[in-house]
This record gives structure tokens, C-alpha cells and sequence, in this order.
């Protein structure tokens, strides 16, 4: 379903969604052919969850985010542009080339650290969330994670100091492992987890949670805002496991588009090899979502279109930039590992 | 000039502290050991009790909460009580906290405290007399305070958490009961300035922690013999001040490293190659390091002694330089 809001907020989050489906679709080639190393991870098929959850928070609110972050920053308005010379290691990135994919932070935004140890931020949000509570600021905390953090004994930990001091935080669990492609069958890693369904481990802390389907934007944009309306009043953390199915460009080891993105593929999925086909049909969000947008009459499919035509534009323009940024000084490597007071 | 106890140094300290800036939160409070004072430390709950918080044993949990308030603008000294414990929240200290800074391209600054009591206790065995501070020096983005008086601890107590940088406070329960001076409304005491603890003109000795008042009475026992000791103390590891140890041993062509952490690939092993990289001009005689036996540490008293950095051996070493 669609989220409950106005037809231009409507447009917005497609056009987000667009942008994290064709900036991480750029990535693929730029690093088949060697434009930057080091591995990297794709959050195409989550843009359902992650667009409209964060569409529900403040501005002044804090989140953290994994190796899985490029998503979770551009549907919060990150620059496309510097976000890609992050990855690339230049100059011009968010953090001068110095985080890289992995570790890509945006501070004005709210993300103050990315860490590429699955459970690393979880103990983190629970800080940024007693800091609000001690400074009565009224800022929520956002912790996004994958399922395979909850393997850490970092996440139990931190479960438990929210819950004990009621601290503002929404743990945002995004399952995309659903059907349980995993290591079971050898495919791409999804967690082994005893504690099932995900949620049994929170409310074990006795913390709220709920499973939903994560490609479904309206539920997700539903769920996440009654959550985060509640955390601000004061009612302690929440926990919310959005599920979604693998996109197969991510079951291999290192990424792969199995067919680039277009409007069109929202009524007609022939071009797409078949292996992936159903993925396409019935999987992904963001052609489920237009095709809501259309038969809700929200917009025409030339609209969607057109939207999506200037964010391919605009992408290939941050493309170029990231591209053409130089690399930073080597002797940049010595610099800035201790602040001056 | 006034004398007072090291424990109560520390307590004016946090005392201090805590009403100098509402940014500033205790996490967990074993500040005072197990020590008969500890109960000084109940003061402070009366007084800031709303800014400290006694969280459930989960070293890696408070630990990356307490990183996480100081990214959000807290001063939060967060205490792990035996240093062994910080080996629970390795993650978000040496990988997370150690980290941010330089990941984020210089944005996101952690002024966190992680407060520890290190080393040979008496009784600790092998598991709660761990002298974690060597493998910290390997961290990158960490900034290491290590205190050996009075003076010392209350001054940089207040440098480390005035720092916009992640510090390690790495103290010794066998230090709370020493005495000494302690000026009113005292100053801090800048990160990366050593101290001359003792001049002498023969040997020099650094020592760190604890093991500076153990090298104070090896130099006050040697110069009955008639051979003067220098002690200097870094007082903290990061920043390192090596041209005040250089100076003394350009004086006295003689060195001896005294600390307490295990010897392979301890602090004394790194200070011992800084003087040799950039002092071995100066030297008359190779650098002997005491440090703690390379093995675990045993339970028993007497094994327990033969282990560590004691006035016995520091007085062999520095004989042996003269030799």
C-alpha cells in the first residue's frame, strides 16, 4: 500500500528511491572495472524501508548505519556526488576518502558513524539516545542494521541498556533473507539465528516489536512513524524487523545487476534473464511502489517516468564528479585520527 | 603546600569535574576500587546522581554507549573497574571509538574517558591484573593518561576529559593511598608533558604508574650506595614526550624502563625503541627493560612478586647499565 501522505511527498520518496536504484546500479561497473576496490554492499531491494522510515524522523535526529549504508544516506538527502567519491576514495567525498564505502558518515545529517562490524552501532545508538535523554532535546536515535547483527552479542547488550533506561532509540532490524535464502542453502549469508522469529530477542529485553513486510512502503511509513511517535513521547525503544527478499545481484559474493533498472519493467519483466525474473515480478520495491503510485492515480506512468529520467541524469552527473575528483594526499593518510581541542 | 591521599586527589577531581560541566557523566562507578574509601565515592551520587548511571555487567554495551553519548555532545567517563574487563569491550573501544574520528574525515570527535585500574593488585591472578595500556598504544586514535601521584591524577583526570579524543585513564589501586602534594585550585595538566620524578646524574629510569613509587625507593635505596637515579615519568603514553626522557639521558648516558605490562611488545619495548631510533648517540650502555614476566600472572604471593617490576630488579638493571 501507499503511505498515507500527500501526492508531492508521494513523488518525493519515489524519486529517492530512484536515486539510491540508480546510484548503486552505477556502482557495479565502476568497480568491475577497477574504478574503486575493497568489497561493498548493495541495499537495492530495501528502498521501500528505508526511504519512507526515514522520511518519518526529524531533522535534528540521529541514525547509524552499517557497510549496508549508501541507501539509508542518499534517502536522507546525502549528495549523490560526494557520496560517490567516498566510495571511490577521493577527495571530495563525504569523509575525504577516508571511510569509504564501509564507513561513509554524513554529521549534518544526522550520521555520525558507520560501522562495518554488524553489531558495532547498535551499543553506539543506545549513547546518541541517552545523550537526547540526558540533554530532554526530544531527538530520537534510528539504528539500522541488518539481521545478521543480532548474531553479535553487542545487540543483546545494547537491548538491554535500552530498555532499562528507557532510552529514545527505534531499532530498525531490515531482514533481507526472507524465504531464507541463506547459508543454509549456500546462497548469499543470512543469519543463524536460535531465537526465532528475530523478534523473540527483544522482547526477551521487553522491548516492543513487530516483523512487517518491508517492501511495502505504506506499512513500513505506518508502522515506523507510530513507532517513532511513541520512542518520543518517552515510551522507551522499539524494535521493528522489516523483511524483504534478497535482490539477486546481491546472493553473489560481490555485486551484480542482473538488469538495469526502468519504469517500464513495472508492467513488463520479458527483458529480464530469467533466473532473476521473479525478483523483478513481484519482489521489488521500487517497482511495486510505482506501480501503487499508477493505480492509485497518484501519477501517470510518463511522470514516473520523467522523474526517473532526471535522476538518472542527475546520477551520471555525481558519477562524473566522484570520477573526476582527485585522489587525497597521500600524507592526508597522517592527518585527522586526533581532534585539537 | 598541602598534602593529601591520592584517593582523595581523584575524588576533588571528579568532583570537580562534575560541577564544571553537565556534560560530564559517570558510567558505572568503581572509581575508588574496592579501597576503604570507596565510600567517598557515595558523595558524588548525592551530588550528581542524575548524571551516573550503574549499568548491569556489559562491558561491550556501556562501553559503546558511553562512545556513543560523546558523539552526541556528553563528556562520559565510563569506568571498567579491573583493566582486564576492557578485553569484554575490545570492539567499541579499539575499533569503534579509536576509529570515528579518522573515518569520518575528521567530524565526528568522541570525548570519551575509559577509566581502568591495570596491573599487579595482590591476589588478581591471571584474569583481573591485566595491564591493557601496550595493546591500546597499538590503537591508533586513542590518547593514553597514566598517572603516578597525587598531583598527577587529578590534573590529568581533567586534561582527559577536556580532550575532544577517546583517553584511556589507566590507573593502579596501588597508588590510592600514596600522599602528596596538591596545590589548591591546582592546575591541569596538559596531555604529553613527563615529569622529572627525581633528578640523579647516573642513570636514568622511566617508569610509569605504580612502578614510578617503585623506582623512588630503588633511587633513594641505590644513593645510599652512592649512585644517583633519575626518574622520569611520560605520565601519559599518547601524546609520548620523548624530548624530556632524551634530555635526561643525554645527562646521564644511561637507561632502564620499568612498567608494569607484559615485556614482549610492551610499553617498555616501544619506549626502549624511541630512545634507541633517536637517542643511541647518547648511550653508553644497552637499555635494560623490567617489566612483567612474559607468562601469566600466578595467584600466589610470592609468584606474584617474582613477576613484576619489583625494587629488587629495577636495582639489578640499573646496576647492570653501570656495569
Amino acid at each position: 500500500m501507499l503511505p498515507k501522505i500527500v501526492r508531492e511527498s508521494l513523488l518525493e520518496l519515489c524519486r529517492r528511491m530512484f536515486v539510491i536504484r540508480h546510484f548503486e546500479e552505477s556502482l557495479v561497473p565502476l568497480h568491475d572495472k577497477g574504478v574503486f576496490g575493497g568489497h561493498y554492499h548493495l541495499y537495492i531491494g530495501q528502498e521501500a524501508t528505508g526511504v519512507p522510515a526515514i522520511s518519518c524522523l526529524r531533522a535534528d535526529d540521529y541514525l547509524f548505519t552499517t557497510h549496508r549504508n549508501h541507501g539509508h544516506l542518499l534517502a536522507r538527502g546525502a549528495e549523490p556526488k560526494k557520496l560517490c567519491a567516498e566510495i571511490l576514495g577521493r577527495a571530495d567525498g563525504l569523509n575525504k576518502g577516508k571511510g569509504g564505502s564501509f564507513h561513509s558518515v554524513a554529521p549534518s545529517l544526522g550520521f555520525l558513524h558507520s560501522s562495518g562490524v554488524v553489531a558495532g552501532i547498535i551499543p553506539l545508538s543506545t549513547g546518541t539516545a541517552y545523550a537526547a535523554k540526558a540533554q530532554k532535546n526530544g531527538r530520537i536515535t534510528v539504528c539500522l542494521f541488518g539481521d545478521g547483527s543480532l548474531e553479535e552479542g553487542a545487540a543483546p547488550e545494547a537491548f538491554n541498556l535500552a530498555s532499562l533506561y528507557k532510552l529514545p532509540v527505534l531499532f530498525l532490524c531490515e531482514n533481507n533473507g526472507k524465504y531464507g535464502a541463506g547459508r543454509a542453502v549456500a546462497a548469499a549469508q543470512s543469519s543463524t539465528m536460535a531465537a526465532y522469529p528475530l523478534t523473540d530477542l527483544p522482547k526477551a529485553y521487553k522491548i516492543p516489536a513487530q516483523q512487517i513486510d518491508g517492501m511495502d512502503a505504506g506499512l513500513v511509513h505506518a508502522t515506523v512513524s507510530e513507532a517513532v511517535e511513541k520512542i518520543r513521547a518517552g515510551e522507551g525503544p522499539h524494535f521493528i524487523e522489516a523483511q524483504t527478499v534478497r535482490y539477486p545481484g546481491s546472493e553473489t559474493n560481490w555485486p551484480t545487476v542482473p538488469r538495469p533498472t526502468e519504469t517500464a519493467l513495472a508492467w513488463d519483466v520479458s527483458s529480464v534473464p530469467e533466473k532473476a525474473r521473479e525478483w523483478y515480478r513481484s519482489c521489488d520495491p521500487v517497482l511495486i511502489f510505482i506501480r501503487e503510485l499508477v493505480e492509485a492515480k497518484q501519477a501517470t506512468r510518463e511522470e514516473i517516468a520523467a522523474v526517473e529520467r532526471q535522476v538518472k541524469t542527475d546520477i551520471a552527473a555525481a558519477v562524473e564528479f566522484a570520477v573526476s575528483s582527485p585522489y587525497p594526499k597521500a600524507d592526508e593518510a597522517e592527518r585527522d585520527y586526533f581532534a585539537q581541542s | 603546600m598541602r598534602e593529601i591521599a591520592y584517593y582523595e586527589a581523584k575524588f576533588e577531581a571528579l568532583d570537580e569535574i562534575m560541577a564544571a560541566d553537565e556534560r560530564v557523566h559517570l558510567i558505572n562507578g568503581t572509581f575508588l576500587s574496592l579501597s576503604p574509601h570507596r565510600h567517598v565515592f557515595q558523595n558524588l551520587k548525592e551530588k550528581y546522581g542524575e548524571r551516573m548511571i550503574a549499568p548491569p555487567i556489559s562491558e561491550l554495551g556501556f562501553c559503546g554507549l558511553a562512545t556513543g553519548a560523546a558523539m552526541a555532545g556528553l563528556r562520559p567517563i565510563v569506568d571498567l573497574s579491573t583493566g582486564s574487563f576492557i578485553y569484554e569491550a575490545w570492539p567499541q573501544v579499539a575499533n569503534e571509538a579509536a576509529n570515528a574520528f579518522s573515518m569520518s574525515g575528521g567530524q565526528t570527535r568522541v570525548p570519551v574517558v575509559f577509566h581502568l585500574f591495570h596491573g599487579l593488585r595482590g591476589g588478581g591472578a591471571a584474569q583481573h591484573s591485566g595491564s591493557p595500556q601496550a595493546m591500546l598504544w597499538n590503537c591508533p586514535g586513542l590518547e593514553i593518561a597514566i598517572p603516578s601521584s597525587p598531583r598527577d591524577v587529578k590534573g590529568l583526570l581533567k586534561s582527559a576529559v577536556a580532550s575532544d579524543n577517546p583517553t584511556i585513564f589507566v590507573d593502579h589501586t596501588r597508588l590510592l593511598d600514596i600522599r602528596g602534594e596538591v596545590p589548591e585550585n591546582d592546575k591541569p595538566i596538559p596531555l604529553g608533558v613527563a615529569e622529572i620524578k627525581r633528578s640523579g646524574r647516573d642513570v636514568t629510569v622511566v617508569a610509569t604508574s605504580y612502578t614510578v613509587q617503585v623506582a623512588l625507593r630503588a633511587a633513594a635505596t641505590v644513593a645510599q650506595q652512592g649512585i644517583e637515579i633519575e626518574v622520569v615519568d611520560p605520565r601519559t603514553l599518547v601524546p609520548f614526550d620523548l624530548p624530556t626522557i632524551l634530555q635526561s639521558v643525554e645527562k646521564t648516558h644511561r637507561v632502564v624502563i620499568a612498567d608494569e605490562t607484559h615485556q614482549s611488545c610492551g610499553v617498555a619495548a616501544e619506549i626502549a625503541a624511541r630512545i634507541a631510533e633517536s637517542g643511541f648517540d647518547k648511550l653508553k650502555a644497552p637499555i635494560r627493560r623490567v617489566s612483567t614476566l612474559d607468562v601469566p600472572v600466578s595467584y600466589s604471593p610470592p609468584l606474584e612478586a617474582h613477576i613484576g617490576p619489583s625494587e629488587g630488579r629495577i636495582i639489578d638493571a640499573v646496576k647492570a647499565t653501570l656495569a
